[in-house]
């Protein structure tokens, strides 16, 4: 008994954190372009060289990155920074004792993050390509960042050197009574090595990866499907007139 | 000694003749199975749309069976694998995404056709006499279905598979006296864990399918042995049915090759919506296979919200709707139920004593027992009054096209009763949430309840003595 109310508090308490993206601004569309190969490679470059050193992605292999079109050899090349061999899934090198006492958690698994953050504002996808748009400087934070999609977020804007400094401009509006704060634009600080539009394509990138990445048979899941609705649509003909067949002679 | 005197063939018959005579010889009871409930199993006629979702159950059936035992071969029942093993079922497994979302689209697919086949029965008077046995046949595959469906949903490891068991084997620990041990034998320890993960493996894969296949023979042989009944609700093997020069009844034709040709059909037609949700949208909206799910099972962060798959949702809104506020409005439907039955009733006075003192004593446990045990009691209560309807339906026509037409209105409000139920299991809670779902549930058991007396208002259509058929 004591265990279950132990567990039960300690649950409790660490609920409150379990509230992610909870109260974050509205999410833009991601480009949903799993199909282009081009960019998917790009995605996996970003991610390898940005988030794997925190972030393992533990179900997906480097040798899957064959299906978006890069060789064994291009894999061993470019890719490969925690481990040799090629056939071995995506960990992180973070130690997960050192990582929950910098940043409060250990930073989640990423292989199915497409999937799990889609809610009713969007897919995963888009909840993804907003978070890593919106992050500001906030001195009050333990990291010196906050996000607009994910308020009070552990994760630093691992990409700030792509995207430079931004501020978010809030007005003060009404509503029911009471002032509140409404986003309504971004002021550039300081400047990035890439301009607003190559960063959102560089995301746009990224999230594309992330999102083949949570499935990576989606799309030979939509080319089957089409011939398996093209045949069973004849079949279904067929066995109607089979069955008008046999039922003319019913009286 | 052969039990039978051996046929013979003519030599010169083909040899898939002659086989098929050395089988007959050796095991007529095939042969004589496919005779009785096939080639010379007499089925009404008119049998209508809502027909089919009986052969889709069984289809479903051996679906899940199927796309059960590959998922087998690579998944493993341990908490610290098993998510990994569903995410490496669906990458490395050469066609596994395709297995993995048959299985779970067919668990879904599973509850859609059960609930319109339950339905059908409803709309029909399929449980009336003499189909009452297959009728509570249906009920306990029902049950059966419910608890293989909770303990498969625990298997993938994700945050609701967790989390929702949890909850739900909690509310065993809410009946009196039992409820603390019941809920730690369910669990095999004090909170969900490799434990119950490895015991719900058991039960799902071998334990409830065996019990689920012996009662889907029994209510299929149970249904052979009376007859099935039709949209018109009349009995076409019946003593004053008639029957044509051979004895075979006017109304009916034989099921194989009519309803199996008939059957093909409709099975294509469910594969082409099974196929389309399967390619192109095996989530579902999140209804299917939840978002939550694809975050590995966290046992010190609870999800914001905690809600059971779709199909049990309309379960679990009566559920949330026993509040401590509730309990007075039943306590009130008791003392009116029991008032009623004293005052108008045609018993023997010590019956009403024995009625007023049960009264008294459930008023009494009402109130001192916690709503969240009676929450659980409605919530099974829910799905148990079920069993009771044959006794429960007294109108004199059996079928619902032959009743008053306001009797069409009120199973259209039971439908959407249920529906609204169902999503607002889905919604976090809210105050409109709560009272609207407290009067489902009592319109819910209203229905059932005061059946004996609604199902016998207004005058009844005639019924006709044959089918309603038009040649096609």
């Amino acid at each position: 008994m004591k265990k279950i109310l132990l567990t039960l508090i300690a649950a409790l308490g660490i609920a409150t954190g379990a509230h992610a993206a909870e109260g974050g601004i509205a999410w833009d569309k991601a480009p949903n372009r799993t199909n282009d190969t081009a960019s998917l490679q790009n995605g996996a470059k970003l991610f390898v060289n940005y988030c794997l050193s925190c972030h393992s992605a533990a179900f997906m292999r480097y040798n899957r990155l064959q299906d978006i079109g890069l060789t064994e050899q291009q894999i061993k090349d470019n890719l490969l920074f925690t481990t040799d061999r090629v056939g071995e899934t995506m960990k992180a090198s973070i130690d997960p004792r050192q990582a929950k006492d910098w940043f409060g958690g250990n930073p989640p698994d990423l292989t199915v993050i497409a999937r799990s953050r889609a809610g009713h504002g969007g897919t995963g996808a888009d909840y993804l390509y907003t978070f890593l748009r919106t992050f500001y400087r906030d001195d009050t934070k333990a990291t010196g960042w906050n996000n607009l999609a994910f308020p009070s977020v552990g994760m630093p804007h691992v990409l700030w050197q792509l995207q430079g400094d931004r501020r978010p401009v809030f007005e003060e509006q009404q509503s029911h009574g009471h002032a509140i704060q409404v986003f309504k634009g971004w002021q550039q600080v300081t400047a990035g090595t890439m301009s607003p539009l190559q960063y959102d394509q560089a995301v746009g990138d990224l999230v594309n990866y992330l999102q083949w990445m949570g499935e990576p048979a989606q799309n030979t899941r939509v080319r089957v499907g089409v011939w398996v609705l093209i045949f069973l649509g004849v079949f279904t003909v067929i066995a109607w007139r089979l069955n008008a067949a046999f039922w003319k002679d019913v009286k | 000694m052969a039990y039978r005197e051996f046929k013979d063939i003519s030599p010169n018959a083909s040899t898939g003749a002659k086989a098929a005579n050395w089988l007959e010889n050796r095991f007529p009871t095939a042969f004589d199975a496919y005779r009785v409930h096939m080639s010379e199993y007499y089925a009404p006629k008119n049998f209508n749309f809502w027909y089919i979702f009986g052969s889709l159950a069984l289809l479903v059936l051996v679906i899940q069976i199927v796309t059960g035992i590959f998922l087998v071969m690579h998944y493993k029942p341990d908490a610290a694998k098993a998510f990994e093993s569903v995410e490496y079922i669906m990458r490395d497994v050469p066609w596994g995404w395709l297995i993995r979302y048959m299985h779970s689209t067919g668990a879904s697919a599973f509850f859609v056709v059960v609930y319109l086949h339950m339905f059908r029965g409803l709309l029909y008077g399929s449980y009336r006499k003499p189909r009452e046995l297959v009728w509570i046949f249906g009920c306990a595959i029902f049950l059966a279905l419910m608890a293989e469906a909770f303990m498969g949903y625990l298997l993938p490891w994700g945050q609701m598979s967790y989390w929702g068991a949890q909850v739900i084997v909690n509310l065993f620990a809410a009946i009196p006296f039992i409820g603390p041990d019941l809920a730690l034998l369910i669990r095999g320890d004090y909170v969900v864990g490799d434990a119950t993960l490895n015991r719900f493996f058991s039960f799902h894969v071998i334990a409830v399918p065996l019990v689920l296949l012996g009662l889907v023979v029994a209510h299929l042989l149970a249904l052979h042995d009376v007859g099935s009944n039709n949209p018109d609700g009349i009995e076409i093997k019946g003593p004053n049915a008639p029957k044509d020069e051979h004895g075979h009844p006017l109304d009916g034709i034989p099921f194989h090759p009519y309803y199996t040709v008939h059957d093909i059909f409709g099975v294509c037609v469910f594969l082409f919506i099974f196929s389309a949700v399967i390619f192109f949208a095996p989530e579902f909206g999140g209804y299917f296979l939840e978002y939550n799910n694809f975050i590995p099972a966290d046992p010190l962060k609870t999800p914001a919200h905690i809600a059971p798959v779709w199909y049990f949702t309309p379960f679990y809104s009566m559920l949330r709707a026993i509040t401590s506020e509730m309990m007075y409005a039943l306590i009130a439907c008791v003392v009116l139920a029991v008032g009623l039955a004293v005052v108008k009733g045609r018993l023997p006075t010590f019956v009403k004593a024995a009625l007023a003192v049960v009264a008294a004593v459930a008023i009494a446990l009402m109130l001192s027992i916690d709503a969240k045990f009676w929450g659980v009691v409605v919530m099974g209560g829910a799905v148990i009054i079920l069993f009771f309807l044959p006794w429960l339906d007294m109108s004199p026509a059996r079928s619902i096209r032959y009743r008053p037409d306001w009797h069409k209105y009120l199973y259209g409000i039971f439908v959407i009763n249920f529906v609204v139920l169902a999503y607002l299991g889905v919604q976090p809670p809210s105050v409109i949430g709560e009272r609207v779902s407290q009067l489902g549930t009592l319109f819910y058991f209203g229905f059932f309840l005061l059946m004996p007396w609604w199902s016998r208002l207004g005058t009844p259509k005639p019924v006709p003595d044959r089918v309603t058929f038009t040649p096609h």
